[in-house]
């Protein structure tokens, strides 16, 4: 029950995003699926967040993504005890928070759902980072499960023929990886359908991203980060297409009716980089209340970026290439280019980049690409040093200075 | 028109009073446990020195880590905005700003009208700023308004290689159990400060003339150290320390 004194602000709940609960839905009831697996008889795999997971959809295997677990523990604030429990059990605080927030929860079932459905198999992709490699094979010793490894070549230039005979012959292996564990053969009409509804699902998370190119912008990137937990974890499924047609229903209808994600948008900044999952909210009030909106980031359209090397015809044909071209295996030039594609693209005044001391494949290359999309474009870009999951490494009173600065710079431009 | 800019930093408070575009008078004291205290101590002092009346003040710009807690203030600007503009006052011909204060090092880039084009800061850590110098002075048992003059006395700085603070400190208290001398590691520190603030003023690319203002600017060793990892000559004014409050007072000229 609202007493008058705290009625909801009227103001606010109009820019609230209404298919939020329907999303809070579908996830509580993937992980209660997930976690209940063991009694359905279903086996769980995990995989990196940029790992093919339309085979696991094919052979009915639940996937459980551990990273989307540590943004969960990000979120939710654990974060800093259970990279403190892994430093602990003698992991070192230079390796990503990711990784060690999962091995720490991993025998104390910690974290905010009470830690991860035990998995059935692990699949680890590369293209998204060297730690998952380690990361994977220490989980799979401690729960003593089968580990498949599918290996990306880092794409400095180019995608050459050797690269890609070489990755596809690694589809068929993880198909017969997956048989081999499942006692089942897999269904190649399945495939080829799962494989439609993934690249529909990714050309829809576009179009819903799109929507921010409209000014103001119905959605900010913190919106993203948020909508963006189908796209990774149900891809190859009709709930992901059903969950975004409707947000993207929404978002058109944002537009027509005028509301915007910031009350008085005059900034529109892109952000680089995973977010920083314990300050979104707070860093989202204080983009607002410079008027700046965060349109648009290079993180969540990861998701459907490689989109263009996909042939929806020949999913299994083409996927190798789809996932080794990914931004984060893509070489800084490239990386450059993206960045001011999406600049040009939502007309961004201005670039955030998130200096992240976990994530170094994401975080390497940034100097350069401040300084490329300075000289290409001539607009101001703000580094912020942060960690996406250890509060540790994140200090409000520079980092408030330091976009305060930024935001005076833009203004007075 | 008399302005009021005030810049509580994380080791001093500063005042200054600006009066038709010219510097009136300043004050400094140690902000101390409570920055909101220190901005209206500091307030209070000025304006007994300077024999003015709170109401002839017709505007007041906060600056400085404790900007936000200034009660008293029309507006808060970052201290890297109003470093800039303070710098300009100070000499319009400068194009580069190298800031180190208690808690951050910073680089700021100008333009001719003394306006921000890009800055950059320090990461987390509180290596190459006032605060790792008075660690540093509390391991050596050396007043850290001596640093400047002990260090050019040196004659084979100490190599410091460590970026933290914390490890700094222990290296430099093997330094001493060595018995090397005070004035070499001195000299080192310097040095090491040196290296950190030109490294991130080199990402930033600093044109000339460039000043270097803040506290730390007292520091003659840190800025001889400054001029030889960056290469370029470093002027510094006798109001180093008050320029983010002379860049306030200014600002709240324009509001």
């Amino acid at each position: 029950m609202t007493t008058e004194g705290q009625a909801p602000d009227p103001e606010k709940e109009k820019r609230k995003i209404k298919s939020v609960k329907k999303m809070k839905e579908i996830m509580t009831n993937y992980y209660i699926e997930a976690k209940s697996a063991e009694q359905t008889g279903k086996k769980v795999a995990w995989i990196t967040s940029g790992g093919p997971v339309e085979p696991l959809i094919v052979m009915d295997i639940i996937p459980v993504y551990p990273e989307n677990h540590g943004a969960m523990i990000g979120a939710s604030k654990m974060g800093v005890d259970l990279c403190e429990k892994s430093e602990q059990m003698g992991y070192s605080r230079d390796l990503c928070s990711y990784a060690r927030s999962d091995i720490a929860c991993a025998p104390v079932n910690g974290g905010p759902i009470g830690g991860l459905p035990r998995p059935d198999m692990l699949v680890c992709c590369n293209n998204i980072c060297g730690t998952v490699l380690k990361w994977y094979e220490v989980q799979a010793r401690y729960f003593n499960v089968p580990l498949f490894i599918l290996d990306t070549p880092f794409c400095h230039t180019e995608f050459s023929d050797e690269a890609r005979k070489y990755v596809r012959k690694q589809v068929d292996e993880y198909i017969e990886f997956l048989e081999m564990v499942c006692g089942k053969k897999c269904d190649f009409d399945r495939m080829a359908e799962v494989g439609k509804l993934s690249v529909r699902g990714q050309r829809l998370w576009q179009e819903v991203l799109d929507t921010a190119a409209h000014k103001p912008a119905p959605m900010s990137a913190f919106d993203a980060f948020f909508h963006l937990a189908l796209i990774v974890t149900l891809r190859g499924t009709q709930t992901v297409i059903d969950y975004y047609t409707g947000l993207l229903e929404e978002m058109r209808e944002r537009i027509t009716s005028g509301i915007s994600a910031v009350p008085d948008e005059k900034y529109r900044l892109l952000w680089d980089n995973l977010p920083v999952w314990y300050k979104t909210k707070w860093l989202s009030e204080k983009f607002a209340a410079h008027d700046a909106c965060l349109v648009a980031d290079t993180y969540t359209s990861a998701w459907c970026g490689s989109l263009k090397y996909i042939d929806e015809n020949d999913f299994l044909g083409t996927m190798a290439e789809g996932y080794s071209r990914i931004y984060l295996n893509i070489g800084v030039d490239e990386m450059a280019e993206t960045v001011i594609e999406m600049v040009d693209k939502y007309d961004a005044d201005g670039v955030v980049m998130h200096s992240n001391r976990s994530c170094k494949p994401y975080s390497l290359g940034q100097y350069d690409i401040q300084r490329i999309v300075q000289e290409k474009r001539e607009i101001p870009t703000l580094m912020i040093e942060a960690d996406m999951v250890d509060e540790r490494s994140f200090s409000e009173s520079q980092i408030e200075t330091r976009i305060d600065a930024f935001m005076e710079v833009l203004k007075a431009r | 028109m008399v302005t009021l800019g005030i810049d509580v930093g994380s080791i001093t408070a500063k005042a200054a009073l600006v009066k038709d575009g010219k510097l009136l008078s300043t004050a400094v004291i140690v902000t101390g446990y409570n920055s909101k205290n220190a901005g209206e101590a500091v307030f209070e002092k000025i304006l007994s020195e300077a024999g003015v009346n709170r109401a002839e003040i017709k505007g007041i710009v906060a600056t400085g880590y404790g900007r936000n807690s200034v009660s008293f203030a029309g507006k808060s600007i970052t201290e890297i905005t109003c470093h800039a503009a303070g710098a300009h006052f100070l000499n319009p011909a400068v194009r580069s700003v190298i800031d180190i204060g208690g808690q951050d090092s910073k680089a700021i880039v100008m333009d001719e009208a003394g306006k921000v084009k890009d800055f950059a800061m320090n990461d987390k850590c509180a290596a190459g700023t006032g605060r790792f110098l008075e660690v540093m002075a509390r391991a050596l048992e050396v007043d850290i308004n001596d640093f400047g003059s002990m260090s050019l006395k040196a004659d084979n700085p100490a190599k410091i290689s460590s970026l933290c603070t914390v490890f700094a400190e222990s290296e430099v208290i093997s330094l001493i159990a060595k018995g090397e001398k005070r004035k070499n590691i001195i000299a080192g520190i310097h040095e090491s400060i040196g290296s950190r603030v030109a490294a991130m003023a080199g990402r930033l690319g600093l044109t000339s003339p460039v000043m270097m203002t803040g506290g730390v600017a007292k520091n003659i060793g840190v800025v001889k150290a400054l001029e030889g990892k960056t290469g370029k000559s470093i002027e510094v004014s006798d109001m180093a320390q008050l320029t983010g409050a002379i860049g306030a007072a200014l600002i709240a000229m324009t509001l």
